[in-house]
Parts: structure tokens; sequence; C-alpha cells
């Protein structure tokens, strides 16, 4: 990792970074405590990592509703199916497209930004600093970025289904010609509020603590330099992006 | 030595193989500056680390205000840190937060005074280091002279009984060095504080400490009054004091002895 372990077995340092992992995780659920400082230090890293995340998050989800139509239009033409070229973008969106894009954008965007933030506050002392005051910084510092990840990425999620949608609207109906009544009644009736809509919702939860997990960890742990944060930063947007990958696989499997 | 606040007691201290303080004894006495000197790298931060419970000894005890601080858990270790203010090398002050907002964290934090006493604490706090209207700066506007004084003044608003210093006056020009160096005096007689500073500074140091702890190649040399330091027939004192270049301590790398202060935090 940055730094943490220095095992000589390779083989034993992921195995050994994963357990402590965890138990950075624990402690920082440990740390939680009913207060308003907690409230406004989530509220103020949703604002910071969420909100500010928005438009990148629409635009890229516009364009791959676009694109997502404009491919599934151009296969289903061949078995004059095009009609249902809502049903296959909502399906695609909703399950797996919206949550894995939105969660791979949120690591590059906000992960790293945590990472380096997180690694910079140690690099110039300020960790150091709040420990020595007897402030808690996994508390002040990692958990609510955590939970402003975790609660973050739903709601983004849920930003980029809707201008995807709109993005294949535009192309489909706007482009294409499409009838809008078809098009409608195909995404109402074929998309489905459990399996199709929650699927999504519980992987983009997952998703976002996976990445605010590794974005926070990698962050407090990074070596207190300038190579420490860069590296820190790059593991972060590397690691989560691999994990969101394989939790998708996996999830995928349960869900389906 | 009248009634010791911090008591440190065959100290020694090692990463990986180096050895960094070995058999190390010191006493700090309620009330009175005492530094910590020694060419750099010798250990003298990691003194300060282990006093505050950052890091723990591998040899030895450290008693601060009574309590043994490798023996304490976290919450405990946390409870015994808000008796001491640390000012650390560069301020280490929190660059998101304005200068009132950095002096006034540990009281949000530890403390339910009302948002009014928080004020006026802090205000009074920023005109006692001669920083009265800079309450709505940011730290990357300030100097690294105004910027240590805020840190000061953040490191003793929770009243502490002990102060520690890392290098306070490292990076400052004569008249900021100055500036600092009057105002550790104040705060330490007018608060009742007592004061640890680790510098290698020698000329403020004359001028502003009580007592004097010199370390060198792991060990402690020598302990004693400016006065009786600057006196000091030992010849590795008299190399350090007096800044001579030929003597017992070795300004070459020494594989194994010794090694630059820990960078490394805990918990």
């Amino acid at each position: 990792m940055s730094g943490f372990f220095t095992h000589k077995n390779k083989l034993l340092t992921p195995i050994a970074e994963t357990g402590h992992c965890g138990l950075f995780l624990i402690r920082m659920i440990g740390s939680i405590r009913l207060e308003l400082g907690l409230l406004t230090g989530t509220l103020q890293q949703i604002y910071l990592i969420g909100a500010r995340s928005l438009v990148i998050i629409m635009i890229c989800g516009f364009f791959v509703g676009m694109v997502l139509s404009l491919q599934s239009i151009n296969a289903l033409q061949q078995f004059g199916a095009s009609d249902q070229v809502s049903l296959l973008v909502g399906k695609s969106l909703f399950r797996e497209l919206g949550p894995v894009l939105t969660a791979l954008l949120f690591a590059g965007r906000a992960g790293t930004s945590i990472a380096a933030e997180i690694g910079l506050m140690k690099a110039t002392s300020q960790i150091e600093a709040m420990q020595l005051m007897a402030i808690d910084p996994v508390q002040r510092i990692a958990l609510p970025r955590f939970l402003a990840g975790l609660l973050s990425l739903p709601l983004l999620t849920a930003m980029f289904n809707a201008f995807a949608i709109l993005g294949a609207v535009m192309f489909s109906i706007g482009v294409m010609g499409l009838d809008p009544g078809i098009f409608w009644s195909k995404l109402q009736t074929g998309i489905y509020f459990g399996k199709d809509f929650m699927g999504g919702f519980w992987k983009s939860i997952v998703f976002g603590g996976l990445v605010s997990l590794v974005a926070v960890y990698f962050g407090y742990y990074a070596k207190p330099t300038g190579e420490g944060v860069g590296t820190a930063t790059t593991r972060t947007v590397v690691l989560s992006s691999v994990l969101v990958l394989v939790f998708d696989f996996i999830m995928t499997s349960f869900l389906i | 030595m009248k009634d010791p606040i911090i008591r440190i007691r065959n100290v020694s201290f090692q990463r990986d193989d180096r050895l960094i303080l070995d058999d190390v004894s010191m006493d700090i006495p309620r009330g009175s500056i005492v530094a910590i000197m020694g060419p750099s790298g010798v250990g003298k931060t990691t003194v300060l680390r282990l006093i505050s419970g950052q890091l723990q000894p591998a040899k030895g005890s450290i008693e601060v205000n009574g309590k043994e601080v490798s023996a304490l858990s976290r919450r405990q270790l946390y409870e015994c840190r808000k008796d001491i203010g640390v000012l650390l090398q560069n301020g280490a002050l929190f660059t998101d937060l304005t200068v009132f907002e950095n002096i006034a964290t540990p009281l949000r934090e530890h403390t339910r005074l009302p948002e009014e006493t928080i004020r006026e604490r802090v205000m009074a706090k920023l005109d006692s280091v001669g920083l009265a209207g800079t309450e709505e700066l940011m730290p990357h506007s300030l100097s690294g002279g105004m910027a240590r004084r805020v840190a000061l003044a953040r490191a003793v608003i929770l009243n502490p009984k002990i102060v520690l210093f890392d290098e306070p006056m490292t990076g400052l020009d004569p008249i900021a060095r100055s500036t600092i160096s009057r105002l550790i005096r104040e705060t330490n007689d007018q608060m009742g504080l007592t004061s640890v500073i680790v510098t290698h500074n020698v000329e403020q140091m004359k001028k502003l400490v009580d007592y004097c702890y010199i370390l060198a190649t792991a060990k402690l040399i020598a302990q004693g009054t400016p006065q009786e330091l600057m006196h000091s027939d030992d010849p590795a004192v008299d190399q350090f004091m007096n800044g001579k270049v030929e003597g017992p301590i070795s300004f070459r790398y020494l594989p194994g002895k010794t090694d630059a202060g820990a960078s490394q935090s805990g918990s």
C-alpha cells in the first residue's frame, strides 16, 4: 500500500492490507456519534464530492444514453424491432451501466480528490495536529467523507440514469423519429421496480461505500510526502475501479 | 529539582535497527521552560512524540502529569492530551479553516461553551499573540511567523498544563524569532504553564529557557542552566554550544546510530 505494510512475502501484503482496511472500516463505524458535527461535516462533503460531481455525471449520462440508443436502434433494426429500444436502453442503464459508470466516474472525480486531500493533510501535519489536540481524525476527517460517498453515489446514479434516458429520448424520438408513445410505454411496462431499479440502487450503495472506503483509507495511510500523495490517488482510482467491476459481477450473480 | 510534571526514566527508543534514544532520563519541573537541544536528527522530536504518546518507548517509562503515557488506552491518551498543547514545526494550521476557526477548533471539540464565549476567548488569545484583526484570514495568507503565532494561540486555547514546542523558531526572521521567544515566555509565566522546547538554536535558548538537556549520539550528554552549559568543560557540549566543526559529535551519517525525528503518526 502507500506505506503501511512491508511484508517480504508479496503474497501476504494484499491480504494483510485487506484486513487492515477492514479494521479501518470498523474503526470508522465505531466512531459514529449522533451529533451535529457529524451531520454538518457529512452534508458539507456531500456538497463537495457529490454536488460538485453533478455536471460531469450529467454530461456523461446524456451521451451514454445517446450512444446506447444509437447502437441499440442500429442492431434492433435488423430484426425489425427498433421499437424495443427504450426497453433495452432502460434495462442496460438501470441494471448495469448507470451504477457502474457512475461509480467509475465518481472514483476518478471524487475518490482521487478525497485521497489527495487527506494525504495532503497528512503531509502538512494537519492530521498529527488533530491527534495532538485530542481530536480523532478518523471521526472528523475520514468518517464524513466515507458517509458522503456512500450517500452521494445512489443520488448521482439516479441523475446519471435520468440524463441517459433524456439522451436516449432526444436521439430515438428527436433524431430517429421513433414514436414517443411506444418509447415511453415500453419503458414503463418493461422496467420493474424490484429487479431493475432496486438492483441498481443496491449496487450503487455498495459501490459508493467501496470507492469512498478505498479513497479515505489510502489518503489516511499515504506517506507524508508529495510522492506518497500521488501514489495514494493513483492507487485509489485503480483499486476502486477494479473493485467496482469485481463487485458488480458478484452482485449481479445474486440479483439477476 | 522541584516537582517534575514530566518524568522520563531510562527511556530507549529504536526504529528498525537504529537506536535513536539510549537510556535517556529527564525531569521537566512544573512551571519552567526547558529546552531539549542537540544536533539535527539526534532524536529531539522523538522525545516530544514520546511525551505526547505518539510513539511508545522500547524501554523505560514516561510519566506526564502523574500518568504513565505508554500504559494509556487511546481514549485515556486523548483525555491526557487535553492538558498538553503542541506547536508543531510548521504550525500545522488547518488550511481549509480561517484563523478564527483554527483557534476555535479545540474549544468546539472539547467544550460546550456558547458561541459568544468562544468568540471572546478566541479574540482574546489572538490579541495576546498580537494578531487581532486577522481572524478572517486564511492560513495561506499568513507569513511564517504569523502562522506560528496563530498555532501558539491554538495550542494554549484550552489552558493546558504543558506546551510542547517543536523547533518553534526554525525558518523565521530575527524579529519573528524574538517575537515568538517573548510570547513563549509571557504565555508560560502568565498562564502558569510548563514549556518543553525542542531546538538547536543556542542563541535564542540562552535568553529564553530555565534549563537545558543536550542529546547527542542517542544519549543525554549534558544538562543544566544555559549559563552552566556555556561554561561546560565537556568537549561535546563545548562543540555544540559554540558551533565547532571539530569535536566528538560527528556531522557524518553513521548507520545504525541515530535517526532524524520520526515521521509516522500514531493514534
